[in-house]
C-alpha cells in the first residue's frame, strides 16, 4: 500500500449536525465502538441530527449494513435522526446485489445536501 | 505502488477479525491487477469480505487461497475460503435468502452468490466448508 488507510472513523459537531467520516474500510471493532462514540457525542453535543459521510468507503457488506441500521435505530431512539450522504455508485450497486438495504435511513447525494437537508427540516421543525 | 507478481497466488491465513484488513489489501490488489472495472472491483472485495466474516464467526480460523484463472480465453479470479470448522448441515438452506443463524443480516451466503460469476459451497456437519467464487472479467 502506498499510504496507510486510515480506519478510524471521525465525528465533527457542525451546528448542532453531528457528521460521521467513516474510512474506506472500517474495522469490525471500529464498527463496534462507532455507535456508542456517537451516542455519547449526540448528547454533549445536543446534536439534533447525525450525518454519515460514506465518500470515502469503498464497500458496504451485511455487517456494516447491520451496525448502520443498529446506530440509526439508537440515533432515533435519542430523539435525533440520521441521514447517510456520499454513497459510490458502485457501492450502492453492490448493496442492491447483496440485497441490503439500509431502510428507513434517508440518504443524499453529497455531504452537501445531507447539511442542506438536514437544516431545512430542523428549521420546519423549530 | 507495488506490482503484483502474475500469475496472481496466495494464500493469507484468517485468524480472526483482524485478518479481514489482509484480505481486503491482497484482494483489492490482485482485482486491480487484474484490471477490473469499478463495480467488479467492489463486488470482489465485498464478496471478499462476507466470506472471511463467516469463517471468523463461525470457524475462527481457516484461510483464503487467491489465484488467477484462465479458461476458454477468459481471464478472472479465484477465490477459495477453506476452515475446518463445525460446517453447515443443511448447506440448502444456508444458501436461502434471510437465513441466519448467526449475527449476520442473513445475506451472506445467497447475497455473496449474487456478485460472483461463479459459486461453489462444499461442506457438512462437522467437516468444515469450503467456498469457491470465480470473478471473470468482462
Amino acid at each position: 500500500m502506498p499510504t496507510a488507510t486510515p480506519r478510524q472513523a471521525h465525528i465533527t459537531p457542525l451546528d448542532g449536525i453531528l457528521v460521521v467520516t467513516l474510512p474506506p474500510l472500517l474495522g469490525d471493532s471500529d464498527a463496534e465502538h462507532l455507535a456508542q462514540q456517537v451516542g455519547e457525542r449526540l448528547v454533549t453535543e445536543q446534536a439534533h441530527a447525525v450525518l454519515i459521510d460514506m465518500t470515502q468507503m469503498r464497500m458496504i457488506d451485511s455487517h456494516m449494513g447491520r451496525v448502520l441500521n443498529v446506530m440509526a435505530t439508537m440515533i432515533r431512539l435519542l430523539g435525533a435522526e440520521t441521514m447517510v450522504a456520499g454513497l459510490r455508485p458502485e457501492v450502492a450497486m453492490t448493496m442492491v446485489e447483496l440485497g441490503m438495504d439500509l431502510g428507513g435511513i434517508p440518504a443524499a447525494l453529497s455531504v452537501r445536501h445531507g447539511l442542506a437537508d438536514l437544516r431545512a427540516r430542523a428549521g420546519r421543525s423549530a | 505502488m507495488r506490482t503484483t507478481a502474475r500469475p496472481i497466488r496466495a494464500t493469507i491465513p484468517i485468524h480472526g477479525e483482524e485478518s479481514l484488513a489482509t484480505v481486503h489489501r491482497v484482494v483489492d490488489e490482485a482485482g486491480q491487477a487484474m484490471g477490473y472495472g469499478l463495480v467488479d472491483q467492489t463486488k470482489l472485495i465485498t464478496a471478499a469480505s462476507e466470506l472471511v466474516r463467516n469463517i471468523v464467526l463461525y470457524a475462527g480460523t481457516g484461510q483464503v487461497d487467491v489465484e488467477e484463472m484462465d479458461r476458454g480465453g477468459r481471464n478472472g479470479l479465484r477465490l477459495i475460503f477453506t476452515d475446518q470448522g463445525p460446517g453447515i448441515p443443511d448447506v440448502g438452506r444456508a444458501m436461502q435468502d434471510g437465513y441466519s443463524t448467526g449475527k449476520g443480516m442473513g445475506l451472506g451466503l445467497p447475497g455473496t452468490r449474487r456478485l460472483v460469476h461463479e459459486f461453489a459451497i462444499d461442506s457438512a456437519a462437522g467437516a468444515g466448508t469450503r467456498v469457491t467464487i470465480i470473478l471473470w472479467k468482462r
